[in-house]
């Protein structure tokens, strides 16, 4: 259950966005500035509004009233980013290890070689991140995140930043984390069709608040 | 090699402690500092940032003074330093690596501080994300990232030292053996009528050293980004 009721403001730019929903998957669309990406920020705690609260199930991880905020790192969650943000550091490996130290003795609900094989990456785990392609670099961020052993994944428009031609090759791997994991998440995206083929609710951000279909 | 005697070669040796020892102490707190000023938003960060830099516009003649009155052996710190652990840094080879380090400490901080100032936030959220708490943020991905700019300031900072003269004799002098680099050496040699043939072995080599830590930091560098690409 995801309940929230933000009030964001950055510069010029101000988003109140109320929603509950208890849909396992529930996807935000809108123009580009629409604030699309600014709520899955607040989500995570990389972004504080200025005033709402932010509830996941029994967890409250932002309520400025009674002046509760949970760090990101706090928070258990998985986030892909649109621009997959793999380190440049660290090969595809030690990039999908990243998290592991940090979950520590809660359930590991994924396993590690299952999420490999899913994300199909067992050939590409010595690569350096330099030379992946845009398709790999999300699947292997997409693991990354799931590898945290998230109680919520947020996919900040996953597929944009891959071209056309391949944004069928990473659909299914979507479709197959959605229906084999029972992981609930919040997708982005400007794209209705792909929306259709994944989310089971959809919210469209306007300039002034949500409307949810 | 060279054609140095004992002694040149003594202050040769020396010149590379006092280097070597400066850089390795104040590269944390270059690193820290250089972290601060990159990201802190906090009253005083100007002040900071131009206290840091006094060094580097300061007559060297005064550095070396100040060091004098905070180190000496009636200094502020000083004197509590021999009180409470018996250490005596001012005339002491151990003065003479403080005085490269406050010296070298403004460069070594730019080149530091220009590397986090470069480095894309968006990954140290992705870090956040994946359950890092800031400390380990920053070990495990702010420095690694940064490794050129700590190179290039840490070499930077080795050269300079390796160079200090006025901050250096003023505060420690120019005792053989103690506290007479090889800039201070060159020096002496130049005070001596005659003694201009002995000049230029010691002038050879502190060129070579330069440049030969240049080249290092340049090799460190391609090897890091080598290692990036592939």
């Amino acid at each position: 259950m995801l309940d929230l009721d933000l009030h964001i403001l950055r510069g010029q730019f101000e988003l109140r966005f109320k929603l509950q929903s208890d849909a396992r998957v529930i996807a935000l669309i809108g123009a580009s500035g629409a604030g699309k990406s600014s709520v899955l920020h607040a989500i995570a705690g990389i972004l504080k509004p200025r005033a709402g609260h932010l509830r996941w199930n029994a967890t409250t991880w932002f309520d400025s009233q009674r002046g509760v905020f949970v760090a990101p790192h706090e928070r258990r969650i998985g986030y892909v980013f649109q621009d997959s943000r793999l380190f440049p550091h660290l090969n595809v490996r030690a990039n999908l290890d990243f998290g592991v130290r940090y979950v520590g003795t809660r359930e590991r609900l994924l396993e590690r070689s299952k999420v490999i094989d899913m994300l199909a990456l067992a050939p590409l785990l010595d690569r350096r991140i330099g030379y992946l392609s845009g398709g790999e670099r999300q699947r292997v961020a997409i693991a990354r995140a799931l590898l945290t052993q998230p109680q919520l994944l947020l996919l900040d428009e996953p597929l944009s930043s891959i071209d056309r031609s391949h944004t069928a090759e990473l659909l299914p791997y979507l479709i197959r984390l959605r229906d084999e994991l029972a992981l609930p998440m919040v997708y982005v995206s400007h794209d209705p069709d792909e929306v259709s083929r994944v989310a089971q609710q959809v919210v469209q951000l306007s300039d002034r608040g949500a409307t949810c279909t | 090699m060279f054609g140095l005697n004992e002694a040149e070669w003594a202050a040769v040796a020396l010149s590379l402690r006092v280097s070597l020892v400066a850089t390795a102490c104040s590269l944390p707190l270059a690193i820290a500092v250089a972290a601060v000023l990159a990201r802190g938003r906090f009253p005083g960060r100007s002040l900071l940032d131009a206290l840091v830099h006094l060094p580097l516009v300061m007559p060297p003649v005064v550095t070396g003074y100040l060091l004098l009155v905070l180190f000496g052996r009636r200094g502020l710190i000083g004197e509590w330093l021999y009180d409470y652990f018996g250490v005596v840094i001012a005339f002491r080879w151990t003065g003479a690596a403080l005085a490269a380090a406050v010296m070298a400490f403004p460069l070594m901080v730019r080149a530091i501080r220009l590397s986090f100032e470069s480095e894309d936030p968006g990954l140290r959220a992705a870090a956040a994300t994946l359950g890092a708490p800031p400390l380990s943020v920053f070990m495990r991905v702010s420095l690694p990232l940064a490794w050129p700019g700590i190179v290039a300031g840490a070499v930077l900072a080795f050269a300079k030292a390796l160079g200090e003269f006025g901050a250096t004799i003023t505060f420690v002098s120019s005792i053989p053996g103690e506290t007479q680099t090889l800039a201070l050496s060159i020096y002496n040699q130049m005070q001596v009528p005659g003694g201009e043939h002995r000049l230029w072995p010691m002038v050879l080599l502190a060129a070579t050293l330069s440049l030969l830590a240049l080249l290092i930091s340049e090799w460190l560098v391609r090897l890091h980004r080598r290692q990036d690409a592939g």
